[in-house]
């Protein structure tokens, strides 16, 4: 039996460990993980969301462009970030900080892109992670492409690429989990079903009765999990990377959760969603459960907590500020990554640029002298 | 020497590469079992395994989308897109992913991916079939697009095109895949892409065309040599990048420019050319530059379709009044 079998979409259950205060209602699929490994998905799951809240401030002062905030759906990103292995490929959407930080991508790199610089997409320290991919579901076909790589050349990998509830409406959904189920290989695709899609609500996206369960169609693994319960998120994810090397993958899951942010910076959830709807599900909220948890088994305190915090804050700040200190933005750059050598023609567009740079230059000084 | 025809020729460049690099992997919508519908990969997948050569879903976007995957894994995918009015639904790949992955990784993420596909009229096929469409992607920044016009190209661009650690569109005039054939080298040789080829030597007008159209020409230039026209014939081989060089050097030498294409004239590959030749060669030009090309219109039927169609006797009308000018 596993949890495949056990939590099959069509019957229409969702697989829970946790309830909603944080004590452990599914004993038979609680996850063996060490306590030490344990608390550090805490703190990297608190981490994510005091950089996120950041961030957003930070928006607001100006300081860099539109974001994308994470919060309330810390457990999916937290979760997978304590089971992907360095060797693993990560195809991202954009609300999975916390899998990226815990494949090495510098929180700095992730303010870079945010603040204006395609450097933020160059990992100094990840690899195997595709930068983020703002086409929503589009970069679902290349985790299956990297999965028939992955088979094709016996590699020990798995593939965890994420997409949001309306991207399961784009047909590159589709083409994605069909392409990985006629080849068989190790994907596991991630749905953040977060309720929204910017503004639609999810009973706008499509008629099936959930996500998990066109999983069916597709001939593939499929599960609908409660994606704000870290255990259960992390048995799922063990279990399907477990499933994907012996080569029983793609896997399919839906991980339930709420968008507890806006969309991103520009975006004002009170047009489309109630303060009671909103309110239902704090009291789900990711971190306070695992928290409950943790501190009902004495592994975390509030003092601990209290203690780091500012620690977090300061180390958010630290990297944000390297980040606003980058530098300048060189011409070159805006043309030496379009080929593997650049063109004549793109080569003379680019000196002309420069010619004209020099003109302003010396009819600017003229100005002002 | 083999005489080969295209299709041969293209066939022998797969093969060649698949037997040399293993990261090759070949595949589209019918070219594992079949062969592809033009037999272009025949025998490629008895050769080679279904794990190199093999039959994808029915999905274009997929096939585009797993190549990128594919690619920024280690792998050199050459997918085919079985017609030219069928690759619509991979354009958002094109153009979002694969011509853009190197720039937005700022290089550390590559897509060498080479995406064939038959395009061009003059074969009777049903609609989305005969369009000549190179001006939309020939726009696409971080996408080269290349046309080959004999089976000897085919072969030597091809096998460069594998090599490129660039994404290429190589587009195939299906209307000469097996109506040109000619001596081609036997084992590897490569053809630069990026350069135009200079077909034949000529003095009154320049004229640059690629893929099907040069044959077009070539038949236009023996009645205008009966008139004493000397043309000069380039075989612009590259869409993009394009070779300003040869195009400058040309008309510096005439004085006279005809740009031959077979798709819609506004926005097209001979507007292009055409403020090239503006831009190098203005105070050597005779004529205004002038274009031949397909109507702004949706190719017609088979029945219809001579209408659209370039031929030498359209070609020779333009000879005639650019040298008349």
């Amino acid at each position: 039996m596993t949890i495949f079998n056990e939590y099959d979409p069509i019957k229409k259950q969702i697989f829970r460990i946790m309830d909603d205060d944080g004590k452990i209602i599914n004993k038979t699929w609680m996850p063996e993980i060490d306590n030490e490994r344990l608390v550090k998905a805490y703190k990297d799951m608190l981490f994510s969301r005091i950089a996120d809240l950041q961030i957003v401030s930070y928006q607001r002062q100006g300081r860099i462009y539109t974001y994308p905030p994470n919060y309330g759906q810390e457990a999916i990103s937290g979760a997978a970030g304590a089971i992907i292995k360095d060797r693993d490929w990560m195809v991202p959407a954009f609300r999975e900080i916390g899998t990226m930080m815990a494949k090495g991508v510098s929180l700095k790199e992730i303010f870079l892109y945010y603040m204006g610089y395609e450097e933020g997409s160059n990992f100094k320290n990840a690899e195997f992670v595709l930068p983020v991919s703002v086409p929503i579901a589009s970069q679902l076909i290349h985790a299956s492409g990297i999965g028939y790589a992955i088979k094709y050349k016996k590699e020990e990998k798995v593939v965890y690429a994420f997409v949001g509830d309306g991207g399961t409406s784009e047909g590159d959904f589709h083409e994605a989990v069909n392409f990985a189920g006629v080849w068989k290989v190790p994907v596991i695709f991630i749905i953040q079903n977060n309720q929204y899609g910017i503004s639609t609500p999810v009973r706008l996206q499509t008629a099936s009765e959930s996500l998990a369960i066109k999983s069916i169609a597709y001939g593939v693994k499929g599960i609908q999990v409660d994606g704000n319960d870290f255990f259960a998120m992390y048995k799922t994810l063990e279990e399907s990377a477990k499933a994907c090397l012996a080569g029983e993958g793609p896997i399919l899951i839906e991980a339930v959760t709420y968008r507890k942010g806006a969309h991103t910076t520009s975006d004002d959830p009170s047009r489309y969603r109630t303060k009671e709807e909103e309110e239902s599900w704090e009291k789900r909220d990711p971190l306070k459960r695992l928290k409950n948890y943790l501190i009902s088994k004495e592994l975390w305190s509030e003092r601990e907590e209290e203690k780091l915090i500012p620690q977090y804050r300061e180390e958010v700040d630290r990297q944000f500020i390297e980040a606003e200190n980058f530098g300048p933005y060189p011409k070159e750059d805006v043309f030496k990554h379009l080929y593997a050598d650049m063109p004549d023609d793109l080569l003379e567009q680019m000196n002309q640029y420069d010619r004209f740079l020099q003109w302003k230059e010396t009819k600017v000084n003229n100005k002002t002298t | 020497m083999k005489i080969m025809n295209m299709v041969n020729a293209i066939n022998d460049a797969l093969d060649i590469k698949l037997k040399e690099d293993r990261g090759v992997i070949v595949y589209g919508e019918d070219v594992g079992v079949e062969g592809g519908v033009f037999r272009v990969t025949e025998e490629l997948q008895q050769k080679y395994g279904k794990e190199r050569v093999f039959d994808s879903p029915l999905a274009e976007s997929g096939i585009m989308g797993t190549a990128i995957g594919m690619a920024v894994a280690g792998l050199r995918p050459v997918v085919e897109m079985q017609f030219c009015g069928f690759i619509y639904p991979a354009f958002n790949q094109i153009i979002s992913h694969a011509s853009r992955m190197r720039n937005r990784s700022r290089g550390k993420y590559e897509t060498p991916i080479v995406i064939r596909m038959p395009y061009g009229g003059g074969i009777n096929a049903l609609e989305h079939h005969s369009e000549s469409m190179e001006a939309i992607f020939g726009h696409i920044p971080g996408l080269k697009v290349v046309i080959p016009s004999t089976p000897h190209d085919a072969k030597g661009m091809l096998i460069s095109a594998i090599e490129s650690n660039d994404t290429i569109l190589f587009m195939e005039p299906k209307r000469i895949y097996r109506a040109i054939k000619q001596e081609v080298a036997e084992g590897k040789y490569t053809i630069p892409l990026g350069k135009a080829n200079v077909v034949t030597q000529g003095t009154d007008v320049t004229v640059v065309a690629y893929g099907a159209m040069v044959r077009e020409v070539q038949r236009a230039m023996v009645m205008a040599k009966e008139q004493g026209i000397s043309i000069e014939l380039i075989d612009l081989r590259s869409i993009y990048p394009i070779d300003r060089e040869t195009i400058a050097k040309s008309v510096k030498k005439t004085g006279r420019i005809i740009t031959v294409t077979e798709g819609p004239r506004s926005f097209g590959v001979g507007s292009e050319i055409s403020q090239i030749a503006i831009e190098e060669a203005f105070l050597s030009l005779e004529a205004p530059p002038s274009r031949i090309s397909g109507f702004d219109t949706i190719v017609p039927l088979p029945r219809g379709e001579y209408h659209y169609m370039q031929d030498p006797y359209k070609i020779l009308y333009e000879i005639e009044k650019i040298v008349k000018y």
